[in-house]
């Protein structure tokens, strides 16, 4: 399981994300937060992982725990074309700079999130966004859920095969109680 | 226009000897006298002048951070870890500290821009004469420098002139500079001040270079028919010595084409360029081609055509001489800037030169006088040409297959790779003997060849690219127009009142680099969308070349397909980077012509004007560089919003308007003072959006301005939803915070819009005469 970043030269500074080794660790945080909030950048619509795409498989996941999803970019379309309404849509600097705000309201007006999940957004997007969020809401934790290693987030998944990232998903979702 | 030691002015001065009214003063600059239009408040503004404008777009426009590097490593304290609240050892934190970064960028660029200018007007001076007059647009420009009069507050007559304005823009960027030292500006807020400072200084200088190449070469002075001239790699002849020029500053391929013109040999050879050499040298010779954008440069090289290379500066790849001799091509290194190690043989006799270039006794030569670039590279081309016709650079198909056996399908490619092209399984086809899957990536790819770096078995990843899509490049065939320069008074006389009435939807300004995500393919489409929807569509730069880079059904290019008048509908090359003041000077010149606003010195109320008035958006997709990030921050004080592409996020920070923080979005009535909600128009100002589809449903949606009349809006209203559903497939969940009264919608969606405003609580609001500026209300005892 490699843990540096996988764009070679995407190196974290001295704070570095904690792997992600067990399914379990993602279920353990998702069951202890209290206000999660998963945002999904539009690459989950390309990236096929085994007869079906990510963004189906974060549908489920979603519904499982009754997560809101904020979609970035036009990720929105293709929630709806899959008869699922995410909570919010808004491009993915603008939900970035909203979880740095201590005030902000959140999408249901109940307040700030304390544990926010990525999937996604171009690498290196993702990555910057994921280092904001590391250094200026230290209240919020974040995972981030891509097959790729992201050194900013709280948690990260290692790089993983397609296999490998498939088994995975399907083992937190499965530990989540979802379909 | 000396230096300015002391400057003031007074309604009433009364001294021990004489009373005195309207006092103007000015010691050490001589304001020009025969100029009616009054000086503004803030002629050739200090660092510091402009800052209360900044803090006010700043206040609304907030920075959001985007740490590209958690340390600071710039001085012997450090490293620094700056994470999570901990500061330096100078005491700054990492916003300061990211700030500083871009306020460094951003100098960067400035200094490049302005020492391009500075070199280009000191030769032009030498060629032509101080006295040689500035004329950018015979009769149809009278504004011939609006960024020029709006900041220095002086109109340039001469080449003279601009040497003046020079040692301005050089001084202010000294300070800028000395600000990024450890110890001095302290202050997230004032960095990014002078981040606008930077960016500011930077549009004059670019406007200087332009003016002083269209004055003095005789390119297009405001021609919307300009040439059509010739783009892509398959319209270079290869049956003729090749000269490729890549860079900037243009004299060395001036002198080139003059010195084949002055000898008979302009049909013998081929003069092409990338990047903005090749724009400015077709507005010198529409017979010059244009290869394409600075992602072309290495691919065009490895691909064997150019017999000489000669370079000048900015945007050259670092290890040209090294790829310039593996295709055994002689290489010519043209500025200070930019020497590569090579001998400086400007002193030497121009027979010398060529005869050490073609025989290989030197690789490449440093030639610091074009003159002699002329003669050394036409002379070198001509006799290099006949050495180098059977020699091929690039590997044959079977050499692709073979090599690509070598792969042990690491990935180190795909992980050194900026879009994380997928390189491996396209390797592992070609090892399997089919190429098709590695000439995929051609168009995608933005050709860094960090994948080659990475290949543990030395694999040329670059060439293996290349070479399965040679069919491909060789017949990329396109249609640039000339680069036109600036705009015609007339032009804006004719579309100023539609673009600030709202019913010219907006102005699209599609500038910058080519570190595209998905290759440059996107930005024509960008283009021909909002030039189908009556924008202005205007470009510069290497953007200029990919909107060029495509054809329509009907085998046309954009610049066939759409007209060249700055009008709704046209697509508008205004030329290289340095003619990217013609658009921030478009914007300027609505407000001066169109509205008759004084612009000498009076940057503030015309910046207010175009934040609050001109629909115009710029778009960097593929920006890259300091200068991008320069380019992008003179736009930002102007008031103009830029998006960039996904990888702009690097440059570290956003400066984000918040729709829901309604407090953020009110402005003075001029007319009555009162401080009226005007909704998030423009809602940013530097935006980074994910995908190309995010990109145009936001630029629809960042034209919309506060004074749009309620026919103007509906009609802006109405594009923003249509993309907006085609994209997304729903409606926009914000629409209500841009209809004003319930004449703003569009006819069309009339149920749907008063369904959703009824269910958000919406109600009717004034639309006002806006202004930031309390100075500007009209009323007396207005609101502050």
């Amino acid at each position: 399981m490699a843990t540096d970043p996988w764009q070679r030269a995407e190196i974290p500074g001295p704070v570095k994300a904690s792997v992600i080794t067990k399914s379990d660790v993602v279920v353990a945080l998702l069951k202890k937060a209290k206000r999660p909030i998963l945002v999904v950048g539009h690459e989950a619509a390309k990236m096929d992982i085994g007869g079906e795409k990510l963004i189906d498989y974060i549908i489920r996941l979603a519904k499982a725990k009754n997560i809101p999803v904020v979609a970035t970019a036009h990720t929105i379309k293709e929630f709806v074309d899959r008869g699922y309404t995410p909570a919010a849509w808004m491009p993915a600097v603008d939900i970035g700079q909203r979880l740095l705000d201590p005030e902000w309201k959140g999408l249901d007006g109940q307040g700030q999130y304390d544990l926010a999940l990525f999937v996604g957004m171009p690498y290196y997007m993702e990555w910057v966004i994921l280092a904001s969020l590391k250094h200026y809401a230290l209240n919020t934790k974040t995972i981030s859920l891509d097959r790729y290693f992201q050194p900013h987030a709280t948690w990260s998944f290692p790089n993983l095969s397609v296999d490998e990232y498939r088994k995975r998903l399907k083992e937190v979702l499965e530990k989540l109680g979802g379909e | 226009m000396a230096k300015r030691a002391l400057y003031f002015k007074a309604k009433e001065l009364k001294t021990s000897t004489a009373d005195a009214k309207d006092v103007e003063v000015a010691i050490g600059r001589i304001y020009e006298e025969d100029w009616e239009e009054p000086l503004g408040p803030t002629p050739f503004p200090s660092i510091k002048d402009l800052r209360d404008w900044d803090f006010k777009l700043l206040s609304r426009y907030r920075p959001y951070y985007l740490p590209y590097c958690d340390v600071c490593c710039l001085c012997t304290f450090g490293k620094c870890n700056l994470s999570q609240g901990r500061r330096g050892a100078c005491g700054l934190d990492l916003r300061a500290q990211l700030s500083r970064m871009v306020l460094i960028a951003c100098c960067i660029g400035a200094a490049t821009h302005v020492g391009h200018a500075r070199h280009l007007v000191e030769h032009l001076i030498e060629k032509y004469g101080r006295r040689c007059p500035i004329n950018v647009g015979e009769d149809t420009v009278e504004v011939e420098a609006p960024v020029t009069r709006l900041v220095c507050g002086v109109r340039p007559k001469t080449l003279g002139d601009l040497e003046d304005i020079l040692d301005y823009l050089e001084t202010e960027i000294v300070h800028l500079l000395s600000c990024a030292h450890t110890g001095q500006e302290g202050h997230y807020l004032d960095f990014e001040s002078k981040v606008l400072h930077a960016g500011m200084i930077d549009q004059v200088g670019m406007e200087i270079a332009d003016m002083a190449q269209i004055s003095a070469y005789g390119f297009p002075r405001a021609v919307p028919d300009a040439p059509l001239v010739e783009l892509g790699p398959g319209t270079i002849d290869r049956s003729k010595p090749v000269i490729l020029v890549i860079g900037h500053n243009v004299p060395p391929a001036v002198e080139i084409v003059n010195y084949l013109n002055e000898h008979g040999l302009y049909g013998e050879v081929e003069v092409c360029g990338i990047c903005c050499t090749a724009h400015d040298i077709t507005r010198y010779s529409p017979k010059a081609k244009i290869v394409g954008p600075i992602s072309w440069q290495l691919r065009f090289v490895r691909s064997g055509l150019p017999d000489v290379i000669v370079v000048d500066e900015q945007c050259i790849r670092t290890n040209l001489v090294e790829e310039a001799q593996k295709i055994k091509a002689p290489f010519i290194a043209a500025s200070e800037k930019n020497c590569q190690g090579l001998p400086d043989r400007t002193d030497d006799p121009a027979d010398e030169i060529v005869e050490d270039l073609v025989s290989g006794k030197v690789p490449g030569v440093l030639i610091l006088d074009p003159d002699k670039v002329g003669e050394v590279a036409v002379k070198t081309a001509l006799k290099v040409a006949p050495l180098r016709k059977k020699f091929r650079s690039l590997p044959s198909l079977e050499e692709v297959v073979e090599g690509a056996k070598k792969c042990r399908g690491c990935m180190e490619c795909m992980r050194a790779c900026p879009n994380n092209l997928q390189i491996t399984p396209a390797m592992k086809e070609a090892a399997n003997g089919n190429t098709e899957a590695l000439a995929a990536l051609y168009d995608d790819c933005i050709g860094c060849a960090r994948c080659e770096s990475a290949c543990p078995v030395g694999i040329p990843v670059h060439s293996y690219i290349i070479a399965s899509a040679e069919k491909k490049m060789l017949s990329e065939k396109y249609k640039v127009r000339a680069g036109r320069g600036p705009i015609q008074d007339i032009e804006i006389r004719n579309v100023g009142g539609p673009i600030v009435l709202g019913e010219i939807p907006g102005v699209v300004a599609l500038v910058g680099c080519a570190n595209y995500p998905h290759g440059g393919l996107e930005v024509a489409e960008i283009a021909r969308e909002f030039a189908k929807r009556r924008y202005i569509v205007v470009a510069s730069g290497c953007a200029a070349m990919s909107i060029g880079a495509y054809r329509n059904e009907e085998g046309l290019t954009p610049y066939e397909e759409f007209p060249g008048e700055f009008d709704a509908g046209g697509i508008i090359n205004v030329g290289s980077c340095v003619s990217n003041p013609h658009i921030a000077g478009a914007a300027i010149k609505i407000a001066s012509i169109f509205a008759k606003r004084s612009l000498r010195g009076n940057y503030e109320e015309i910046a207010d004007y175009i934040l609050n008035r001109v629909g115009a958006v710029g778009v960097a997709w593929g920006a890259m560089s300091q200068k991008a990030a320069s380019i992008a921050s003179g736009f930002w004080r102007l008031g103009v919003p830029v998006i960039v592409g996904p990888h702009g996020s690097k440059y570290r920070r956003m400066l984000l308007g918040r729709k829901d923080r309604e407090e953020d979005w009110y402005v003075y009535d001029a007319r009555t003072g009162e401080k009226v909600y005007v909704g998030p128009c423009p809602e940013h100002l530097f935006f980074a959006a994910e995908t190309k589809e995010e990109c145009m449903v936001m630029i629809a949606k960042l034209c919309m301005r506060p004074n749009d009349t309620s026919k103007g809006r509906a009609i802006k209203l109405t594009h923003y939803i249509d993309l907006h559903k085609r994209f997304y497939g729903v409606m926009p969940d914000d629409i209500h915070l841009f209809v004003r009264t319930k004449a703003d919608i569009p006819l069309t969606m009339k149920d749907e819009i008063l369904k959703i405003l009824e269910e958000k609580g919406w109600q009717e609001k004034p639309i006002p005469d806006p202004t930031l500026l309390p100075r500007l209300i009209r009323k007396k005892g207005g609101s502050e």
